[in-house]
C-alpha cells in the first residue's frame, strides 16, 4: 500500500484519544440504529430494504429517463438545472452566478458532494466567503480539516478541541462547555444566514416526478440556508434520483433510522422551485446542479454499479470494525468507511490507492446494515481482482503473482501438495507463526493420520 | 455542452437509446391503517413529548387561545396568516403580530421575536411530526427563526403517518415550493455526541391539538 | 437415505489442525455415517480469490470440482471454506457456463459441519459431554454468508456439563480475513485484541468456533493478552464424551 495510507492507519491506531472518540461515538450510533430497526419496532424493515434496493436499481438502470424527467419538472416550476461533469464546472457555475448577483457571502448546509468537488476551497480562492452552517461542519471548516464522518463531521473532536478552535479562529474567550459552544456557533451563524446572498445545499434525494429536492437534518441550518437567502443552489450527484414523491414513504423510513436511530430527523424539507405566487418567503431563484464527476463511469458495470444506490446514511461506517478503528481521516478521499472503500477506487481509479479494497476483513457487517442492500463485500472482491489485473498489465507486484501461480499449481497437483505439506509451516514467517500461536507444526497432517486408520 | 455529454455517457453506459421508454418503477404499496381520531391524538401527543416537545390538548378553540396566552408568558410573538389561527383568536392576543405579507418585514420580526405561532396543514401521529406547506397563509420563517414555536391545529388534520401523507398528498410540488416535516425541536449532537437543543431552529416546540 | 459423507477437511485443518478433522470424523461416525476422504483434495482456492487472483483461484476451484463432483454429500469444518464453494465459486465461473453448471450442481451438496448436523442429520444432541464454561465466536462467513447462528448454539446446549456464555459485543469480526491479517497486521491485531477482551470478560475457559482460521487468530490474541482461555473447534467439543 502507499506509505501515506499505512502511516495514517498506524497513527490512528496509536492515538488513544482518537480510538476512544471514534469507538464510543460509533458504538452509540450503531446501538441507536439497532434499537429502531429491531423486528419488534419496525417489522417491515427487511421489506423496506428490498423495496429501496429495487427502486434504486430501477432508477440507475433508467437514469437518463429520470434525469430528463427531473429537469423538465424543475423547469416547469421556474427552476434551472445545471449539468456539471466535474468539480471545475460546479465551481464555475457558482462563481459566475455569484458574479452576476454581486454575491459575497454564501451559507451552505452539509453536503458530501460539495466536499467531493472541493467547492469551498475553489470559491474562497476567488474571494467568496462560503460558510458551513452545520455545527460539525462549521467546526471542521474552522479547523481546516475534512469531515471525519459522513454524518458527524467533528466526531473526532472533544470539547477542548472545539474550545481551542473557537478561541483561535473566532478570537473569543475560551469556552469548554458544549452547550455554550453551540450557542456561540448559533449566534455567529445566524448573522451569516441573514446576511447571505446565496444559500447552497446538497440533496438527500432528487424527486423526478416533482422536480424537487429533499433535505434531511436535525439543526435547521439546511432550512435556514435554503429559506433566508434570495438564491438557492442545490448540488447533487446524478444518482440521488428517486422516481416519485411517494417513494419517500420507503426511503424516509430507512434514512433516519439507519443514520442516527431516529424515525425521522427533526426537519425533512421537500423543496420544489423558488417561492411561488402568494408565498411570503423562500428564495427567488432555484438552481439544481447535477454532478457527474465519475458516476457515469460506474454505469456499464452491472456488478458494481449498485455502489450508486447509496443514500449516504453512514450505517456502514458505524458498524465497520475497520472504520471504527482507523477513523475517517485515514481514508484517501472524502468518503470513508466501507462505502468510501468502494467509491474511491471507482471514481478515482484503483491506482489512487491500490491497497484500499484490501483494507477489509470482508466480515460483511456493512452489507447487513445497508438500507439499500449494496453488497459491499462483493464489490470489494471485484475491485481486488481489478487491482491484480492492472498490476499484471503493468508488471508490478510480480513476486506475489508468482506465488499465487505456484499456489494454483500446487493445489491442482495433489501429490505435490501432499509432499509440500510439512514445508508450508516452515515457509511461514516466524512473526506470523507467533501471531497465530502456531509454535510447533503438528507431527502428522490429517491426510497422514487418515491413511493410518 | 455538459448536458449532452452527461446524458450521452449515461445512455452509453446503460446501453439505452435516447428517448427509450422505461418499464414501470417498482410499486410502493402505501398502507394506511384504520385508526380512530382519539388514538391518533394520543399517539401524536405522546410522540411529541418523547421528542422533548410540549403538548396541550384543547377541547375548544377558546381553551387553545387561553393556553397560548399563558404559554407566551409576556413574550412577543409573530403569528402566521393561517385562517385557523384567526378562528382561534390568536392574532388578537397581546404582543402577537400577524397579518404580515412582506418578506423583509417578516424576516426582521422573526429575527428578534421570541415566539413563532403557526397552524399546520397536517400532522403525522406515528412520528409526532407537523407538516407545514409554505403559502400565503404559512410563511417558512415563522417556524424556523424564533427560538420557540407553537403550532395549533385541529385534531382532524392528524394523519397516521408517512404512508397516509403521500396518499392524501402524492404531489406536494403541485401546491407548494416547500413542504417541511417538523419532528421535535431543533437539536445537534455534533460536540461529543452531547444533545443540545435549539441550534438554528427553535429549541422549544409546543403542539396544541384542538378537538 | 444413504449414510455416506465425504470429508472436505480444508488445507488449514489438514496441515495445521488435523485433530479438528479427526473430531469431525468421530462425531459423524457416532451418528452412523460412513465417512470417506477423497484423497485428491487440496484447497478451495479462497486465499487466491480473496487476494484478487481469480484466474489462479479458478485453477484450484476446478480441481475441487474434479475431486468432489461425484460425492453425494460433502462436509467441511469451516464456514469460510464452505461459503467459498457455496457462494463464491459461481462468481469465479460466471463466464464459463459449463463449469458454472457443475458448480450449481455441487454447491447444494456441500455443508459446513454444524449445519450438516442440524439441517441434514437433523440432530442437536450428539451425545457429547464436556465439563466446561465456554463462549461462542460467530465467524463472519458462517454467520453472514451461510446464515448460521442458532444451530451451533443448539448443539452446544445439548452437550452435558457445558455452560455457554455469550460475549458482548457478539458477532464482531475477529480480524483474520485471510490476506487482511498479513497486509494490515496492526489493524488485524487490534480487532483480535478486542475479541480477546470480550472473551475474557465472559469468564469462560474456552472459546468455541466453527472456523479454524478464526480460532488461530483468536488464540494468538488470547496469548498476547496473557489469558488462559483455550480455543476449541465445535467438532472437538462435540467429539468429547
Amino acid at each position: 500500500m502507499s506509505v501515506e495510507f499505512d502511516r495514517k492507519i498506524h497513527a490512528a491506531l496509536n492515538d488513544s484519544k482518537l480510538q476512544l472518540a471514534v469507538y464510543t461515538a460509533t458504538a452509540r450510533l450503531k446501538e441507536n440504529r439497532e434499537n429502531v430497526v429491531a423486528p419488534s419496532v419496525l417489522p417491515d424493515y427487511q421489506e423496506l430494504r428490498t423495496q429501496a434496493n429495487a427502486l434504486k436499481k430501477h432508477v440507475v438502470e433508467n437514469l437518463d429517463h429520470y434525469l430528463e424527467e427531473f429537469e423538465r419538472n424543475v423547469q416547469a416550476r421556474g427552476g434551472k438545472v445545471i449539468w456539471a461533469k466535474d468539480a471545475t464546472e460546479v465551481a464555475d457555475f457558482v462563481l459566475s452566478l455569484a458574479r452576476e448577483r454581486n454575491a459575497r457571502l454564501i451559507v451552505k448546509s452539509k453536503s458530501m458532494t460539495t466536499e467531493e468537488v472541493d467547492l469551498n476551497e475553489r470559491l474562497e480562492h476567488h474571494g467568496l466567503e462560503s460558510v458551513e452552517t452545520d455545527l460539525g461542519e462549521y467546526i471542521v471548516q474552522l479547523a481546516g480539516e475534512r469531515p471525519f464522518h459522513i454524518v458527524a463531521p467533528a466526531l473526532h473532536k472533544d470539547r477542548y478541541d472545539v474550545a481551542d478552535i473557537f478561541q483561535k479562529r473566532l478570537g473569543i474567550e475560551r469556552e469548554v462547555v458544549p452547550e455554550k459552544q453551540t450557542l456561540i456557533a448559533r449566534k455567529r451563524l445566524r448573522e451569516k444566514f441573514l446576511a447571505a446572498d446565496i444559500g447552497m445545499s446538497g440533496a438527500n434525494f432528487l424527486v423526478a416526478d416533482s422536480g424537487a429536492i429533499v433535505l434531511v437534518e436535525n439543526e435547521g441550518n439546511a432550512r435556514l440556508s435554503t429559506t433566508a437567502p434570495k438564491v438557492h443552489v442545490a448540488i447533487a450527484g446524478i444518482e440521488k434520483l428517486i422516481p416519485r414523491a411517494q417513494d419517500l414513504a420507503v426511503f424516509l423510513k430507512l434514512l433516519g433510522r439507519s443514520c442516527t436511530g431516529q424515525e425521522l430527523t427533526v426537519y425533512t424539507s421537500f423543496l420544489s422551485g423558488a417561492r411561488r405566487e402568494g408565498e411570503i418567503d423562500g428564495p427567488d431563484e432555484f438552481y439544481v446542479v447535477l454532478l457527474d464527476n465519475g458516476r457515469t463511469r460506474l454505469l456499464p458495470d452491472r456488478g458494481k454499479r449498485q455502489s450508486l444506490y447509496c443514500i449516504r446514511c453512514s450505517a456502514c461506517l458505524n458498524t465497520c470494525p475497520v472504520y471504527r478503528r482507523i477513523g475517517g481521516h485515514s481514508y484517501p478521499w472524502v468518503y470513508g468507511g466501507p462505502i468510501g472503500a468502494i467509491l474511491t477506487p471507482q471514481f478515482l481509479g484503483t491506482a489512487h490507492e491500490p491497497a484500499l479494497p484490501f483494507a477489509s476483513s470482508l466480515c460483511g457487517a456493512c452489507a447487513e446494515v445497508c438500507p439499500v442492500k449494496i453488497d459491499i463485500p462483493k464489490v470489494l472482491l471485484e475491485l481486488r481482482s481489478e487491482v491484480r489485473k492492472s498490476e499484471a498489465r503493468e508488471s508490478r507486484n510480480r513476486l506475489e503473482k508468482l506465488a499465487f501461480r505456484a499456489f494454483a499449481w500446487v493445489t491442482s497437483h495433489p501429490r505435490v501438495y501432499e509432499m509440500l505439506a510439512p514445508v508450508t509451516m516452515a515457509l511461514m514467517p516466524a512473526r506470523l507463526r507467533d501471531r497465530f500461536g502456531l509454535a510447533e507444526p503438528p507431527a502428522r497432517t490429517f491426510r497422514q493420520l487418515w491413511s493410518r486408520r | 455542452m455538459s448536458r449532452e455529454n452527461i446524458l450521452h455517457r449515461v445512455r452509453t453506459g446503460l446501453g439505452r437509446g435516447a428517448g427509450l421508454a422505461i418499464s414501470e418503477p417498482p410499486a410502493v404499496r402505501l398502507r394506511v391503517p384504520q385508526v380512530d381520531v382519539e388514538t391518533r391524538i394520543a399517539t401524536m401527543l405522546r410522540r411529541v413529548e418523547a421528542l422533548a416537545g410540549k403538548t396541550h390538548r384543547a377541547p375548544t378553540m377558546e381553551d387553545a387561545r387561553a393556553f397560548v396566552e399563558a404559554a407566551l408568558a409576556g413574550r412577543g410573538a409573530v403569528a402566521s396568516n393561517a385562517p385557523y389561527l384567526a378562528e382561534c383568536g390568536i392574532p388578537s392576543l397581546a404582543g402577537v403580530k400577524s397579518g404580515i405579507h412582506d418578506r423583509e418585514e417578516l424576516r426582521a420580526i422573526c429575527a428578534t421575536i421570541g415566539v413563532g405561532i403557526t397552524s399546520a396543514n397536517y400532522a403525522l401521529a406515528d412520528t409526532g411530526s407537523l407538516v407545514m406547506l409554505s403559502s400565503a397563509a404559512e410563511a417558512r420563517m415563522i417556524s424556523l427563526l424564533p427560538p420557540a414555536h407553537i403550532a395549533i391545529l385541529p385534531a382532524d388534520r392528524i394523519l397516521t403517518g408517512l404512508d397516509e401523507l403521500f396518499t392524501v398528498l402524492p404531489h406536494p410540488a403541485e401546491i407548494t415550493s416547500s413542504m417541511v416535516l417538523i419532528t421535535g425541536p431543533s437539536r445537534t449532537g455534533d460536540i461529543e455526541q452531547i444533545l443540545v437543543r435549539g441550534v438554528h431552529g427553535p429549541g422549544e416546540l409546543t403542539v396544541v391539538v384542538v378537538g | 437415505m444413504s449414510d455416506r459423507v465425504s470429508l472436505f477437511v480444508t488445507c488449514v485443518v489438514d496441515q495445521l489442525f488435523p485433530k479438528i478433522g479427526l473430531s469431525m470424523v468421530t462425531v459423524l461416525e457416532r451418528l452412523g455415517y460412513q465417512v470417506d476422504f477423497p484423497e485428491e483434495q487440496t484447497c478451495c482456492g479462497q486465499p487466491a480469490f480473496n487476494n484478487g487472483y481469480w484466474a489462479e483461484a479458478r485453477v484450484t476451484a476446478r480441481h475441487f470440482l474434479d475431486t468432489f463432483d461425484a460425492c453425494e454429500r460433502i462436509v467441511a469444518p469451516s464456514g469460510s471454506c464452505t461459503s467459498m464453494v457455496v457462494n463464491h465459486f459461481a462468481e469465479l465461473f460466471r463466464k464459463e457456463p459449463e463449469t458454472l453448471a457443475r458448480v450449481e450442481a455441487l454447491r447444494r451438496r456441500v455443508w459446513e459441519f454444524s449445519a450438516f448436523l442440524t439441517d441434514v442429520a437433523g440432530v442437536e444432541d450428539v451425545g457429547a459431554h464436556l465439563d466446561e464454561v465456554v463462549t461462542f465466536h460467530d465467524g463472519c462467513h458462517a454467520l453472514r454468508e451461510l446464515g448460521i447462528r442458532s444451530g451451533p448454539r443448539r448443539l452446544l446446549a445439548h452437550v452435558r456439563g457445558l455452560e455457554l456464555r455469550e460475549m458482548q459485543p457478539v458477532e464482531e469480526c475477529c480480524g483474520f480475513g485471510g490476506t487482511f491479517a498479513v497486509k494490515f497486521g496492526e489493524l488485524s491485531c487490534a480487532m483480535a485484541a478486542s475479541k480477546a477482551d470480550a472473551i475474557v470478560r465472559t469468564g469462560a475457559r474456552a472459546v468455541v468456533s466453527l472456523d479454524p482460521s478464526c480460532l488461530m487468530q483468536i488464540r494468538g490474541a488470547l496469548t498476547r493478552a496473557g489469558a488462559s482461555v483455550r480455543t476449541m473447534h465445535l467438532a472437538e467439543v462435540l467429539a468429547s464424551v
